[in-house]
């Protein structure tokens, strides 16, 4: 029982979302929510994997993103869409093709990924943090400039696969698939860390050279960490791209990265489950705060002082989130969870599930 | 000829700003191996800091005449800035580095740091972008083909002026022999009677000082002042600093330089919507080539 008590909770969870949503308890802002809280899951766990456990600093993790979300909808379009002539596949075979373009969307940000995993073989740290943010850069660039997709005024056009799956059965889509991935960036970081590969991804992380005196090839454990790690951010990419119906190249932008790596560091360097809870509670403070009510209730002291002034739900969150993660880090610099897992804090927890 | 020599005085003023704030970066990393990420955003504090000082100096309260306006402003808003970024290392980062926490959170309070000031900024002034007024007069000069203003050749000798000092500092004074050491060994230094948070607090004065300079002189040459004009400028000027070998003075100078000369060769060359691929890759390749930077030094690795 214990082996399996997870899973039956996980695919629990996951039905009970899935036919809420269908049969309309829960609304479609609710629903978006979920749905981001999915995505920044994937995004955390997958940044996780390179700056928690191979100790590596990168900060331009929304590239991978941008490729998956990218190559997936051109896909996609070629395929369901009307924007490039007719559609290339019948609209029954979304279902199957739907998935496939996804992870050849991650396939591809995973290879984009070499231009950080080469250079990573010789730098380390600081340098290798600039060269992630350069490459975070020039793609947001390359694509700015590539006319036929839309350049910087962004491309849209994958809500005709989104229809061509709601023509067969009229369900929430878009939430099973962003579930079904999620449980599955999950379930691949947490086999890749615990098999051997992932055992030479820690060495690095505690000593580059010691580990390259016990024969660990470092070089190839590099390339695949940061395969893994770019080719999930991709699929994330391609969901994100599919829930919204449109992407440009600038919400794919530093800032972006910048919240996947706050995400990762909110929950403590190289704790799976930190990265997990960290990104729901990141994303409910996102979505609380944008409430202005909230914010004119929070900030009425000042208000009251100055009567002119009227602060904006939008701009205010900005102040708030980091000004919140700078006091946290002051009193607990090491993050939610530590270097821990939740089973490892709790260990009554251990009696009831078996995770691998 | 003549444009190609229009295009490098256009490339030794934008190098200027770049170089002026990548030697704020390379201060800091130099000394605390930290890469204080809010350091863009002090560079932006610094421009507004300058433009209501100058407003508050031309204004009809006190009603100086430009040129001692401008000659006021320069000492005040840098001594204000540099308050700023003490504030910055005392609130934020002084605390951790107390605790012992790992490097990586306090590069990540600094990036929330930048954020803070971004966002707090827009918070209180508002979206609506500021005029800087005119403190110099402006004076063009035209040379054959080419034009020269003052404040072109003003930007280019403050650059240099900088360097010149920074460099004296770093490598001639007691205390920057104190800046090396800490550098060196973080541990060893304190017991040889150095006060530590003293030297720490005086390269922050250094870095955020020169960061506001920038600042103004930046708000004058661009007249537009908005809260995210030190985020694009900040990154680039610490790949610069990065480029040139972070933590080496001749390194950032160089380098910001080198961008500066890269993102307007490109953009005489192709469209300027190019500038930052062309740019990047650029630098890409230098790091891929030169991992360590053109100046910087490879750190010994110890088991």
């Amino acid at each position: 029982m214990t082996k399996y008590s997870l899973n039956i909770l996980i695919a629990v969870f996951a039905i009970l979302l899935l036919s809420m949503a269908h049969f309309r308890f829960i609304d479609s802002y609710i629903q978006i929510v979920v749905m981001t809280i999915g995505i920044n899951i994937m995004m955390a766990t997958s940044l996780n994997l390179v700056n928690g456990n191979m100790g590596e600093f990168t900060c331009g993790h929304a590239a991978f993103m941008c490729v998956g979300a990218y190559v997936s909808s051109v896909l996609s379009v070629f395929c369901f869409g009307s924007k490039f002539g007719d559609p290339l596949l019948p609209a029954a075979s979304v279902l199957i093709v739907f998935p496939i373009i996804l992870l050849i969307g991650g396939g591809v940000a995973a290879v984009s990924s070499l231009l950080v995993s080469v250079p990573s073989f010789k730098t380390r740290d600081d340098y290798l943090a600039i060269i992630s943010i350069a490459v975070n850069y020039m793609i947001i660039s390359a694509l700015e400039n590539m006319d036929f997709i839309g350049g910087s005024r962004g491309f849209q056009g994958m809500k005709d696969t989104v229809w061509a799956m709601v023509d067969i059965f009229d369900g929430p889509w878009m939430m099973f698939w962003v579930i079904n991935f999620t449980i599955l960036t999950v379930w691949v970081i947490r086999r890749f860390i615990s098999s051997t590969y992932g055992k030479g991804v820690n060495a690095i992380c505690q000593d580059e050279v010691a580990a390259e005196i016990m024969s660990v090839n470092t070089n190839k454990i590099k390339i695949i960490n940061f395969m893994v790690a770019a080719g999930l951010a991709g699929c994330a990419g391609g969901l994100y791209a599919h829930i919204i119906g449109y992407v440009n190249p600038q919400s794919f932008n530093i800032l972006k990265s910048t919240e996947a790596l706050v995400m990762v560091y909110l929950g403590g360097m190289g704790s799976l489950s930190g990265a997990i809870i960290s990104a729901v509670i990141f994303t409910m403070l996102l979505e609380v705060l944008r409430s202005q009510a909230i914010i004119d209730g929070l900030m009425s002291p000042f208000t009251l002082v100055f009567p002119d002034w009227e602060p904006s739900a939008g701009v205010i969150k900005w102040v708030m989130i980091p000004l919140l993660l700078v006091v946290v880090m002051q009193f607990r610099p090491e993050g939610i969870m530590g270097n821990r897992e939740l089973g490892d804090i709790f260990p009554w927890l251990k009696k009831f599930y078996r995770f691998k | 000829m003549d444009f190609i020599i229009q295009n490098i005085l256009n490339a030794l003023q934008w190098g200027s700003f770049y170089a002026l704030i990548a030697l704020g970066y390379t201060l800091v990393y130099g000394v605390l191996r930290l890469i204080n990420f809010a350091h863009g955003d002090i560079f932006m504090v610094g421009a507004y800091i300058s433009f209501f000082v100058a407003g508050f100096l031309l204004g009809p309260t006190i009603g100086l005449s430009p040129a001692i306006a401008f000659a006021v402003t320069v000492p005040l808003t840098m001594a204000l800035t540099s308050l700023v970024g003490v504030t910055l290392e005392r609130v934020a980062y002084r605390p951790l580095r107390r605790k012992g926490a790992h490097r990586l959170y306090v590069v990540i309070t600094a990036l929330m740091c930048g954020l803070i000031l971004e966002y707090s900024n827009l918070a209180v002034l508002g979206a609506s972008r500021l005029k800087f007024p005119a403190l110099l007069e402006k004076q063009i000069w035209h040379l054959g083909g080419v034009t020269l203003t003052n404040l072109k050749v003003l930007v280019i000798v403050t650059a240099i002026l900088v360097f010149v000092f920074l460099q004296w500092v770093v490598t001639k004074t007691r205390i920057g022999m104190a800046m090396r050491g800490i550098s060196y060994d973080k541990f060893a230094i304190p017991l040889m009677g150095i006060p530590i948070d003293t030297i720490i607090v005086f390269t922050f004065v250094l870095g955020s000082g020169f960061a506001g300079l920038a600042g103004l002189l930046f708000a004058m040459s661009y007249p537009v002042l908005e809260p995210f004009m030190g985020m694009l400028i900040g990154w680039k000027a610490f790949i610069a600093a990065v480029v040139g070998g972070i933590g080496d003075i001749k390194g950032a100078f160089v380098g910001g330089f080198l961008l500066g000369f890269i993102e307007v060769g490109v953009v005489t060359v192709f469209p300027s919507t190019y500038r930052d691929l062309f740019a990047f890759t650029i630098l890409l390749l230098i790091l891929w080539v030169k991992p360590t930077g053109l100046f910087g030094m490879p750190q010994s690795t110890k088991i």
